[in-house]
Order: C-alpha cells, then sequence, then structure tokens
C-alpha cells in the first residue's frame, strides 16, 4: 500500500509538467513566425483582444486568424488523434493498432478526395471526409457483425483491413481521373496532413464533434482496462462488452474523423504516442488517457512548429511524424517492452 | 443463496457439445467437475455464468432466472477464475484485483477508496499482498492463479467458479491454490471447480460430477461417486482408488498385469 502511494505520487507530477510544457510550446509558436512578436506584444494584443477592440497591429490579425486557430487545432489534433489510439489499442488488446485501424482514415482521405475530384469548396471537402470516415467505420461494423461465430474483435478488426484496402482502391483510382496539375496535388496534400491551411471556422467545426466525442471515453476509461481483458472476463467482471465496444469505437471514431476531416490524414500520433504514455505511467487507463491526451497534444504542436520552421515550404505533418515516429517506434520495440508483455 | 442448474443443454450455434445437465450448489459446498479433455467443462461454466446463451434448461439464482439478470447482476452473484494467463498490458496485481470491482460500481465512476480496500483485502487473504505493487505479466503461473482468485474474491460474489485452477502449475502450487479452494468454501463460498486430477477432488471436493461427451456420467458426494468404475469410464482407462491409512483416498493407474 506504501508502496503503491509512493508511485501515484510520482506519477501526479507528469500531467503537470506535460501541461508546462504545452504551455511553453504555445508561446512559443504564438510570438515566430514571418511577424516575429516579443512576449509584451503578445500580452497587449491577447489584453486588446479580449477587451473586444479592432485588430490594430498586423500581429493581432496574424495572431488571431492564423496563429492561435493553427496552434489550438494542433493540439485538439494531436489530443483526439491519441485518445483514439489509445482505445483502439486497449480495446483490440494490440499494442500495435493505430486509429485508422478500422478505416476511418482511408474513408476520410477518399471522401475528401472525392470533394476535391469535384472541384468542390473547402467546407464540402470536410464534410465529405468527415461523412465518409464515419460511414467506413459504420460498414466495417455491419460486415463484422454479419460475420458470426468468430471473435468478435478480430472479426472488426479483418473488416477494416478489407474495406479500407477498398477504399485505397477507389482512392487510386481518383487520383488518375483527377487533373494532374490541380487536383493531384491537392489531393495528395490532403493526404499527407497539414495545418498550413486552418482558419478559426475549421477549429469550430471540428471542435464540437471531438468534445462529443471524447466524453463518453472520459468516463469510461476506467472500464478500459476491464475491456481489454478480452469479451468474455469483462462479461464476467459485469460489463456487457458488445455494448461498450460499439460505444467507445463510435466515440473513437468521431473524434478522429472530426480532426482528419480539418487536417487531414497524420499517421503515427495515435500509434507511438499511447505507447509512450504507457511506458511513462503504465497501463491503467485511468491515467492513460489524460496522459497520452497531453502528449499527444504537446507533440503535436511540436511537429507542426518544425513543419513551418524547417523549410521554406511547408512540411506536411504526415511526413514529419513518420520520421519522427518510425524511429522512435523502433527504438520502443528494441529498448524495453514495459509498456506490453 | 443457491444456484440451480436444470436440464442444460449448452454449445455452440449449430455445433451442440453437452445436455441434460442439472445439479444445485450452495454456500459453502465445493463442487468438482472431472471429465476427459474435451467433454464440455469449459463450455458449461461459461454457460452457467450467462457468457454464452443456452440451448435449453434453466439456470437459477435463490429462484430467478439468470436469463433475466443483467451481466452486472450474474457478475455479483457468480465469479470467474478463468485459466491463469497474461493480459495484453502490464497491469499492476493491484489494478487486476480492483478490476473485480468493476460490477459494484456504475458505468461512469472509478474505484472509490472503498474498492482499493477491498482489493488489498482480498490479497491480504489469500497472502499475496507483497505482490500488490508488481506487473501481473512478470509473475509466475500459480501467483497468477492466486491474483486471479483474490480478484474473484474481491468480487465479493456468493459463487466462484474456477476452470482448472491447477492447470499448468507446480505439486507446491497446486496443493497452495486447492488450501485456498478449501479456505473460500470454509468462508461460506460456493465452489464449482473443474480439474483433471481426481485426488484434487478427494482433497476439497464436498460433491463431484463425473461428465463424459457432454453429459453426467455419475454425481454426488466425492467418496461414493468417485469410484475406480467411475473413473475408468469417463477416461477409458484403467484406474484404481485407494485407501491410505488414515482415512484419505487416492487414484492411481490400474495395475498391469504382468
Amino acid at each position: 500500500m506504501v508502496e503503491r502511494q509512493a508511485v501515484t505520487r510520482s506519477l501526479a507530477a507528469i500531467p503537470l509538467l506535460l501541461i508546462a510544457a504545452i504551455v511553453a510550446l504555445v508561446i512559443f509558436a504564438a510570438v515566430t513566425g514571418p511577424y516575429d512578436a516579443s512576449l509584451t506584444q503578445l500580452q497587449s494584443s491577447i489584453g486588446r483582444y479580449l477587451s473586444g477592440a479592432p485588430a490594430s497591429t498586423p500581429l493581432d490579425t496574424v495572431l488571431f486568424s492564423v496563429r492561435l486557430p493553427r496552434i489550438f487545432a494542433a493540439l485538439i489534433t494531436g489530443a483526439a488523434l491519441a485518445a483514439a489510439g489509445a482505445v483502439y489499442q486497449g480495446l483490440f488488446r494490440n499494442p500495435l493498432v493505430s486509429p485508422d485501424i478500422l478505416g476511418v482514415s482511408a474513408g476520410a482521405g477518399l471522401g475528401a478526395a472525392f470533394g476535391i475530384f469535384l472541384s468542390l469548396p473547402v467546407i464540402a471537402i470536410q464534410g465529405f471526409a468527415f461523412a465518409a470516415g464515419l460511414g467506413t467505420v459504420a460498414l466495417v461494423y455491419m460486415v463484422a457483425s454479419a460475420v458470426r461465430g468468430h471473435e468478435p474483435a478480430l472479426v472488426l478488426v479483418l473488416a477494416g483491413v478489407v474495406i479500407g484496402a477498398l477504399a485505397g482502391a477507389c482512392l487510386s483510382l481518383l487520383k488518375i481521373l483527377a487533373d494532374p496539375y490541380d487536383q493531384l496535388p491537392a489531393i495528395t496534400f490532403w493526404l499527407l496532413g497539414s495545418l498550413a491551411a486552418i482558419r478559426p471556422d475549421d477549429v469550430w467545426s471540428a471542435l464540437p464533434a471531438v468534445l462529443v466525442g471524447l466524453v463518453p471515453i472520459l468516463l469510461l476509461r476506467w472500464r478500459m482496462n476491464v475491456m481489454s481483458l478480452g469479451d468474455e472476463e469483462a462479461a464476467a467482471l459485469g460489463v456487457n462488452p458488445r455494448t461498450l465496444r460499439l460505444i467507445l469505437v463510435m466515440a473513437a471514431t468521431l473524434i478522429t474523423a472530426a480532426v482528419v476531416s480539418i487536417a487531414g490524414i497524420i499517421g503515427w500520433v495515435g500509434l507511438v504516442i499511447p505507447h509512450i504514455a504507457r511506458l511513462v505511467v503504465g497501463p491503467d487507463f485511468n491515467r492513460l488517457l489524460p496522459t497520452a491526451m497531453l502528449m499527444g497534444a504537446a507533440y503535436m504542436l511540436l511537429i507542426d512548429i518544425i513543419a513551418k520552421g524547417l523549410t521554406t515550404t511547408e512540411t506536411p505533418l504526415g511526413v514529419l511524424t513518420a520520421f519522427i515516429g518510425a524511429p522512435v517506434f523502433i527504438w520502443l520495440l528494441a529498448a524495453g517492452r514495459r509498456g506490453w508483455s | 443463496m443457491n444456484l440451480e442448474v436444470q436440464d442444460l443443454a449448452f454449445g455452440y450455434p449449430g455445433f451442440p457439445v453437452g445436455s441434460d445437465v442439472s445439479f444445485t450448489l450452495q454456500p459453502g459446498e465445493v463442487l468438482c467437475l472431472l471429465g476427459p479433455n474435451g467433454c464440455g467443462k469449459t463450455t458449461l461454466f461459461k454457460t452457467v455464468m450467462g457468457l454464452i446463451r443456452r440451448q435449453h434448461g434453466t439456470v437459477r439464482l435463490d429462484g430467478r432466472d439468470t436469463a433475466q439478470m443483467s451481466t452486472r447482476e450474474i457478475a455479483r452473484a457468480i465469479a470467474y477464475v478463468p485459466q491463469a494467463h497474461a493480459p495484453v498490458f502490464p497491469y499492476t496485481v493491484h489494478d487486476m484485483v480492483l478490476m473485480g470491482r468493476t460490477a459494484h460500481r456504475g458505468a461512469f465512476a472509478a474505484p472509490s477508496p472503498a474498492d482499493h480496500q477491498a482489493a488489498e483485502t482480498a490479497l491480504a487473504q489469500l497472502g499475496i499482498s507483497h505482490l500488490s505493487a508488481r506487473d501481473y505479466t512478470r509473475l509466475s503461473g500459480g501467483q497468477r492463479q492466486l491474483v486471479l482468485i483474490a480478484r474473484a474474491l474481491a468480487q465479493g460474489a456468493p459463487f466462484i467458479v474456477l476452470d482448472e485452477p491447477t492447470a499448468s502449475l507446480d505439486f507446491g502450487n497446486q496443493l497452495m491454490v486447492l488450501d485456498q479452494v478449501r479456505a473460500l468454501a470454509g468462508a461460506h463460498r460456493g465452489i464449482i471447480m473443474s480439474t483433471h486430477d481426481p485426488d484434487h477432488a478427494f482433497a476439497c471436493g464436498s460433491r463431484v460430477i463425473a461428465m463424459k461427451d457432454g453429459r453426467i456420467h455419475a454425481q454426488g458426494p466425492v467418496r461414493a461417486t468417485l469410484t475406480a468404475d467411475t473413473l475408468s469410464a469417463i477416461y477409458d482407462v484403467g484406474v484404481e482408488v485407494v485407501e491410505l491409512p488414515g482415512g484419505r483416498r487416492v487414484c492411481l493407474p490400474a495395475a498391469r498385469a504382468s
């Protein structure tokens, strides 16, 4: 008991450290860029905004219509992908699972590409991506429930892989048909993920879905532990695994689709971040989930800062997360497997 | 509270495993289930606990059909100790035992201090408090089995189902687990336990069911039921039951005429 309390106390400092890191990154991202600003300028600009005064300096405009929305989008994207990844890893009892496992990204990518192919406005492209992401997972779920007599979680994953591949094939077809000078680069860029074009409206359109999805995940986070023991044990412990899995998949899909529709497909975050969080605080979902979300938010913002500053043109986020995520992941595999057996 | 199973037929859709199983269990009793591999012991257990839909018959808790009860209500009445296994994630022993409290908390609730206390009490009862902060995945098979028994204890159910709790344990650990089973019955829990060793039924069973091909071959008090004839019939090999000085019985392979 004594030992356990000591462990709990030392773990309590981790969220505080992460929040401090996020605050530092937010301030850094807010003051750097084409209009470098000092902390005092930042302070007075925020003061003007809060008092409702009209934007009077270039910094005001840059800060509130470009930088802060982008910062905020990075934070919610990272937190949402990490939360969804943690949920799926627990639900499918596999630490190598990412939020894309049931085809949400593949579906969203197809939806967005279709919107670009039809030369629709941005808001419609986002809507298509969101709807197609949710629709793909719904289809996967229906296919999986039609197949009976096997381990339900396994069938779900297999259906996700198959239908995800199908969506990938349709996407390839669209790329062939798309205008190679205008539409094809837009599709490619979208598929690699970027926050460069984020406007305040995008944040407002994604935020409600993210919040709605996060509520059940946060509330059910202790039950996730029980779910990760498998259906039979979960049921013997008093949990209805089918209902709980449906709720959690719906919630995780909702938040993933919402952020993917504004930021494009950003891989690796949902795979690697829950993993690292598990190494730090252990597998108990009660602690794992908030830690993973904070880490995801900090990581995404850091990646976005690098994406802005690395070269004169914006580096796609999906490329950076892979360049950083892949070696980290290999190191995790090699260095110790404390996060899973 | 009593558990009453009547005319139970069990199996999977299109694949019947067993039928005509009836028995009752009171707290304080240890009902041992013996039978060859694949005779349907685990399927029977899962059906009794409502994890698999039954094909025919009834399972009643104090006269109430479990088909009318929620997963949570059943979990408060019957706890399950699966064969020792390793989960994917390395939960601490304390966290594993804490999960036994799930059925006592609302869907959105985290465990209360009382639940943490119940988990520690269960660990203390099994004499493994020192393992509390260890990773469950790093324990030996015998220790894992004790942790799962502690979890069932923390679940606070009057009935506990143990699926081959001594399987793949060394001799010392087997005896340790059997001691705990006896202690649980002494603490007024009703135990159903499957085992491959008839001696375990002699050691701690109050009643026994001998199964073959999904049906009950014989049922009753251990000494009267586990005869050489019964054991030979269910296992299809010659078996002798020997009474030791002092009255204990053990089971041996039949001596071969040479």
